[in-house]
């Protein structure tokens, strides 16, 4: 282990805004990304059912 | 053996779709692997760097980002060529899906960049012959999906957007040689096919794990992106219909609604 203690870790050498400002973004984004992708996959999994149960409604003419 | 895989077969959405399913797991399990020993080796172990101090840790995140960045076009580039020559539908459903992370990544580029800039030469930003053509990347890639997305037709709209990919490739080159080509302020590279690598080799290994992480993390998140675009596009077919009709992943919310 490199560092003597976490707030060394933290003021990295007097550098701590430019390290974690760069580790920070790059953190967020590769968080936000993922968690944005699934979820328009979901989104169109969910649209796509749901017009294909209106269309499979509409055609059998069931009326429920 | 691996050659014996019908890569024919998977051109097709209906049997890329499932496959991309399988994978995307394997590809996040990776990614997390190889980000917690890139980290551990370059937050906690590596050595400091006697010119820049502590400063250049950010190397970690901004090299294995800037090389997506170029790696990410060049794989775009890539299927859109194939996608023209051969008019194949999943080509233009890679591309697209591939876009959006490549703009996460150029972008990620240019912030660290930029925060690694200021305290080292003490500036944000300089019009540098580096910089600017990754700027330049920035815009291709946003060039790419305003192009795509103004097109209703999609296979037109794959058209054009693989020959706006195609000329802007032209641009890639430029931005990894431009150390060499041009007198920049950005330093020569860390890592070289003809010298080998300039830095010690805990540090190298840190970034190379940190760049893999990043890898399998494109991996992931774009075949994330293409399953979407694959359902969007092919939901007029008979296997999308089976799919979302017989699996029916979301019946549990559908049918609590209805009640």
């Amino acid at each position: 282990m490199y560092w003597n203690s976490f707030s060394d870790f933290l003021h990295m050498g007097g550098y701590g805004l430019y390290v974690w400002g760069s580790f920070g973004m790059t953190a967020l984004l590769m968080v936000a990304e993922p968690w944005l992708a699934a979820r328009q996959h979901r989104r169109i999994v969910t649209r796509l059912a749901r017009q294909l149960r209106a269309e499979a409604k509409t055609e059998t003419g069931a009326s429920r | 053996m691996t050659m014996k895989i019908n890569w024919y077969k998977f051109s097709a959405p209906s049997a890329f779709y499932p496959l991309a399913g399988k994978l995307i797991p394997w590809f996040w399990a990776l990614a997390a692997l190889f980000g917690v020993v890139g980290l551990w080796l370059g937050l906690l172990v590596a050595p400091t760097d006697f010119q820049q101090g502590e400063g250049y840790r950010i190397i970690f995140v901004h090299v294995g980002a800037s090389w997506m960045s170029m790696f990410i076009y060049v794989v775009m580039a890539f299927w859109a060529a194939i996608g023209l020559a051969f008019n194949t539908r999943l080509s233009g459903m890679m591309a697209a899906a591939l876009a959006p992370t490549g703009v996460l990544f150029t972008f990620v580029s240019l912030w660290t960049g930029a925060f690694w800039g200021k305290p080292m030469w003490g500036a944000w930003w300089v019009w540098d012959a580096r910089m600017t053509s990754e700027l330049i990347l920035l815009f291709l890639y946003i060039g790419f999906i305003a192009l795509t997305r103004a097109i209703d037709d999609p296979r037109r709209a794959d058209k054009a957007g693989a020959l706006l990919a195609l000329v802007g490739v032209v641009n890639i080159p430029i931005i990894y040689f431009s150390v060499k080509w041009w007198n920049t302020l950005h330093q020569g590279a860390s890592v070289s096919l003809s010298k080998g690598s300039s830095m010690a080799a805990i540090m190298l290994w840190g970034m190379l794990f940190c760049a893999l992480a990043m890898w399998m993390y494109t991996i992931a998140v774009v075949l994330t992106r293409a399953r979407g675009i694959i359902l969007e596009r092919e939901r007029h077919t008979e296997w999308v219909k089976t799919l979302l009709t017989q699996n029916a992943p979301i019946a549990p919310i559908a049918q609590a609604k209805a009640k």
